[in-house]
């Protein structure tokens, strides 16, 4: 870990100044991402802004009946939330199925969004990796890539992104907002939030530099079941090997992309009438593996089929 | 000469009169652990402010360092030193012993520009803090010339040879017997490279006062460490003091020692100041020993109704090409079941990979999982029950040696096993229970894992308050070692468990060879209780030659020892006041424990059964572990808690081993790919529901005096055969590669049209 600066920001106007002026700063909040990746020399800054304490932690109803959480609000708040847990048991769901209760207790809502890759190569900071050094190369890509990208990956990248959380609000068709440098706070989707790497993997989202997500919106929820379904080595405390959020007729898949990946094929398929088996086949026809991760194209597709059939209501 | 015989005469521990021997005592050094209060080798106070060193590895597996540029590290705030293989002070030579009684010899870090493999030490930096130390270190540029290296093990099985002085072992005619059998297996099974994740890493604080340097470090073996590094440093291993009073989990990885020790020390003789050294996570990943892969082959012939004729386990292991090793995974099989033509035997190939080691029941926990998978396998062509067929190769002697067992329950542990676990309750034919969206499965396997004894001596101390002290170079691991040892004393001097201290892990008490091969309750316990019964004699002759002692006049050995009174007859004092008044400066007395010759001619092993029973998600392939339970035989048990902690915590490892536990090389690098726990997933509490162990009632009288045996290792022999067998009887995929992840079992699935 390189020295750095800290301060604790007051407001958010002054973070996202802060930030925007110091290309080598980034925002801190609850810590469980970035602190490892400066620790094993990935991220480098030189100057830490605080964001953990600001006011953002709200969770309030919005006007067309749906939620808006504070981007400060931790994993764990949001998975308890009574109005979450009514509405959006999927979010809970999601929540719940990522780190641990002492992570969670931790992360926030907004830091979550934000995590990086979990790739074994991108860790390895002896390993060229196009993420940590742009045109270095991919060693994921002909390596041990047994968890590496199935969708929307590119020659220069087949990272995945972790987020269990994501995912659900991904199904949700949820919002973030984002304090930009002048101030203003603009709105854009989380399905939206994540770029495709690529040749620029290291751009990995939309947001410019200093920018802060300040909230996430939730729209009403869609009618029908939610369900949850993650695929993992163990049974807690581990990345998913594939993830499916399903709300209503809404999808989403997770562990297989560079974001959490809004099945929108499949959900078209269903809305046509067709089988749960022919829309999750409809979703991956697209798939494409490296190798070790084939069999996440079967193992997604099936978990898809199941969760669908679960959120039908057709097998618990 | 003593004998094995000499064991049958009762003695403190085996009659156990005040009941200490067997309780569920707590862990002496609880309170401090749980309290956070416990110093680690980390976390000693040195006599002055420590500074702080951190280690910069090797980034290619094979090689010379072609440059190092250190000018900006040198110039990084706080830093106090830097050092490479230019200017690292003199060490002894790789391999040399100056003391020809060291046991182990000089262990250089950086003494020339080789890199030997991915993660070897080519650069440290002490700064005034951690932190400045790491920053430090990453500014050090390295470059190399890299050479060819071997590194990708399957690829590399044409390199195999014989371990040194060994052959395979062959009894009867195998071959003729396996092609004549009526029924036959013949598969071959692989396991992975594990580590050994200790919570605590290597670690070392270390300062001299002149010419002697007094290390605090994590290590399972006091005399090795010590002596590693009075060779390397080139000094009588007098003028090192090693002390290792908590250790934060071995599980054999810290059987020997490693860089930090030798380099805290080095800088700290540099720097006239104390220094800290310890490894991190990726370094204990990559830089400390590791349980190496092995590829093993079974072949099985039997007749139609069971009986084995043919028999043999055999294959391919690895390690460093300058550090031999050879984990053993066929040595097991040669105890375990009854058959006239057998073979057995190990390649090994010589690599350019981390030294590979021992690690918990070395040889059994790798082997144990190929033979009782196929013995399930076998089963079902047979046609009988998994157990059923164990009991028909049930053997009266050893089946390779001829030599008589000391006790054999094995038999028990399965039957008692099986009732207890609903055994009756399995379907043979695999696939036929439901539970939602889960197959469920049982599966069952056997345990055996050697028992050894080795010379160890101990001292034990009365002082004019009562207080008895067992003194021991011994370790505790975290294994319950210091509870045990009081237990023992405390039973041995008829005192109160309150009355009695332990001290161990410091090279300047009565050496005990450690913690490793479940070797160290029966090893340092026997020389305990020797050390008592030495301390016992002296306080009989001290209170019968004491005019004012009420045992004045009386014979010393009718002298008996009870609620902390020294007794006979209607007379008696307490040992307090004896010694107050007759020795008030205390009385020390010396014990040892010295293998007889005939233990040799007994078969000596724990043995037990496990059962588990799992769940397949029909979707994901995903396998959980329901429930398990396990019986075991291995003789007197000393402490109720902490011997169930240790055989439990092996059955755990088992379940890791069964379902995740597994580390890879990339060949293009010739580096473990997992180098955190977020890559290299042991179980966590989720995955481990309901699991419970009991022990048989036994006592082993040819074991050592006290009837004992091990039990840190036997938990996990065979446990991840038993989950192995259970996934195959939830679903009907036979998997035989480890660890079975859900991608291969889907892919079972998916062959078998599910």
């Amino acid at each position: 870990m390189r020295p750095f600066t800290y301060e604790r920001a007051t407001d958010a106007a002054s973070a996202v100044k802060a930030v925007s002026d110091n290309p080598n700063a980034r925002f801190l909040a609850g810590g469980t991402n970035l602190l490892d990746l400066m620790k094993l020399e990935i991220e480098h800054p030189t100057h830490l802004v605080d964001v953990g304490r600001l006011p953002l932690a709200a969770i309030e109803e919005t006007a067309d009946g749906g939620l808006r959480i504070g981007a400060m609000a931790t994993n764990s708040l949001v998975a308890a939330d009574p109005r979450v847990r009514a509405r959006y048991p999927v979010l809970a769901q999601a929540i719940i199925h990522g780190g641990s209760p002492q992570l969670r207790n931790k992360a926030t809502v907004g830091g979550n969004l934000m995590q990086r890759t979990r790739c074994a190569y991108f860790y390895d900071t002896t390993k060229p990796c196009n993420k940590r050094q742009p045109g270095a190369g991919c060693s994921a890509l002909e390596g041990l890539n047994r968890n590496a990208a199935i969708l929307g990956a590119s020659e220069h990248c087949i990272a995945t992104n972790p987020s269990d959380m994501s995912v659900a609000l991904t199904a949700l068709g949820a919002g973030v907002e984002a304090m930009t440098a002048t101030g203003a706070v603009r709105a854009l989707t989380v399905a939206d939030l994540h770029l495709a790497p690529g040749d620029t993997p290291h751009i990995e989202t939309a947001l410019s530099a200093g920018e802060l997500i300040t909230a996430v919106t939730l729209p009403p929820a869609p009618t029908g079941g939610q369900v949850y379904r993650k695929a993992r080595d163990r049974a807690s405390y581990a990345g998913g090997l594939a993830m499916v959020a399903v709300a209503g007729g809404q999808i989403a898949l997770g562990g297989v992309a560079y974001k959490p990946w809004r099945a929108l094929k499949a959900e078209a398929a269903l809305a046509a009438g067709q089988t749960p088996a022919a829309a999750a086949e409809a979703e991956l026809a697209d798939a494409r593996d490296s190798g070790r991760n084939a069999f996440k194209i079967a193992l997604t597709t099936r978990l898809t089929v199941a969760a669908i059939a679960q959120a039908q209501g057709g097998k618990s | 000469m003593s004998s094995i015989a000499d064991w049958a005469t009762p003695n403190p521990v085996t009659e156990n009169r005040s009941g200490l021997i067997g309780k569920a005592v707590d862990r002496y050094e609880g309170p401090l652990k749980v309290t956070g209060t416990a110093p680690y080798a980390y976390e000693v106070e040195a006599p002055s402010p420590p500074v702080q060193g951190a280690i910069v590895t090797s980034a290619i597996a094979r090689g010379r360092v072609a440059a190092i540029d250190t000018a900006e590290a040198e110039a990084s705030p706080g830093v106090l030193l830097v050092w490479t293989h230019k200017t690292i002070p003199a060490q002894g030579a790789r391999g040399a012993r100056i003391n020809p009684r060291s046991q182990r010899p000089s262990s250089p870090v950086m003494d020339s520009d080789e890199v030997r493999y991915f993660g070897e030490t080519v650069a440290f930096v002490v700064a005034d803090t951690l932190e400045n130390a790491r920053a430090a270190a990453a500014l050090i540029k390295v470059t190399y010339d890299e050479l060819w290296a071997v590194v990708d093990f399957p690829a590399s099985l044409g390199l195999a040879e014989n371990p040194p002085g060994e052959e395979d072992v062959r009894i009867g005619d195998f071959e003729t017997a396996f092609a004549a059998a009526p029924v036959t297996l013949d598969e071959t099974y692989t396991s992975p490279i594990q580590n050994h994740v200790q919570m605590e890493p290597c670690a070392t604080t270390a300062w001299w006062d002149g010419d002697k340097v007094t290390v605090h470090t994590s290590i399972q073996m006091v005399k090795g460490g010590q002596h590693a590094l009075a060779e390397t440093l080139m000094i009588p291993s007098d003028d090192v003091h090693l002390l290792t009073r908590y250790i934060g989990g071995g599980f054999g990885g810290k059987g020997q020692s490693y860089d930090d020790l030798s380099l805290a020390a080095l800088a700290a003789r540099e720097l006239k100041r104390p220094v800290k050294v310890a490894y991190t996570r990726q370094q204990m990943m990559l830089g400390t020993i590791h349980r190496p892969a092995t590829i093993q082959r079974v072949r099985l012939g039997a007749t139609p109704d069971g009986r084995l004729t043919a028999f043999a386990l055999d294959g391919y292991t690895h390690c460093a090409r300058d550090a031999l090793f050879t984990e053993h995974f066929a040595n097991f099989a040669r105890s375990l079941y009854a058959a006239p033509n057998r073979l057995t035997g190990h390649k090994l190939v010589k690599m350019d990979l981390p030294g590979a080691g021992p690690m918990r029941a070395p040889g059994e926990a790798s082997g144990m999982l190929s033979l009782e998978v196929a013995m399930d396998e076998l089963a079902e062509k047979l046609g009988l029950d998994p157990i059923q067929l164990r009991l028909i190769n049930e053997p009266e002697r050893d089946p390779e040696t001829g030599k008589p067992f000391s006790i054999r329950q094995l038999a028990r542990c399965m039957n008692e096993g099986a009732q207890h676990f609903g055994w009756d309750r399995r379907n043979p034919k695999p696939g036929q229970v439901r539970d939602g969206r889960w197959w469920v499965g049982m599966g069952m396997a056997a345990a055996i894992r050697a028992d050894y004894l080795l010379p160890a001596k101990a001292g034990a101390r009365i002082t004019a308050d009562g207080t008895i002290t067992l003194l021991q170079g011994m370790t505790d691991i975290g294994t319950g070692t210091y509870t045990i040892l009081a237990q023992i004393t405390a039973e041995t001097l008829g005192v109160p468990l309150s009355q009695v201290r332990v001290e161990i892990g410091d090279s300047n008490l009565p050496p005990a060879p450690g913690s490793g091969g479940q070797f160290g309750a029966s090893t340092a316990g026997s020389a305990a209780l020797d050390a008592g019964m030495k301390l016992r004699v002296a306080l009989a002759h001290l209170a019968v030659g004491d005019p004012n002692s009420p045992l004045y006049g009386a014979s010393p050995d009718l002298v008996t020892f009870d609620d902390g009174k020294i007794r006979f007859g209607n007379q008696s004092e307490d040992l307090s006041t004896l010694v107050a008044r007759a020795a008030p400066e205390g009385v020390y007395a010396e014990g040892s424990i010295s293998p007889p010759a005939d233990r040799r001619d007994v078969s000596l092993h724990t043995y037990g059964a496990h059962f588990a029973e799992v769940g397949v998600d029909m979707d994901t392939g995903e396998v959980r572990m329901r429930r398990m339970y396990g019986v075991f035989a291995a003789g007197r048990i000393l402490n109720a808690k902490t011997a169930k902690s240790q055989i439990t915590g092996g059955m755990i490892w088992g379940v890791g081993t069964a379902l995740t536990e597994t580390n890879s090389v990339d060949p293009r690098y010739g580096s473990l790919i997992n180098q955190d726990v977020g890559g290299y997933l042991v179980p966590v509490h989720a995955d481990i529901v309901d699991l419970d162990a009991v022990f048989l009632d036994e006592v082993d009288d040819k074991a050592n005096p006290m009837g004992i045996k091990g039990v840190g290792e036997l938990g996990i022999s065979g446990a991840g055969a038993a989950i192995a067998n259970a996934i195959y009887n939830a679903c009907g995929v036979r998997l035989r590669d480890y660890p079975m992840t859900p991608d291969k079992v889907l892919a079972g699935l998916i062959a078998a049209g599910l």
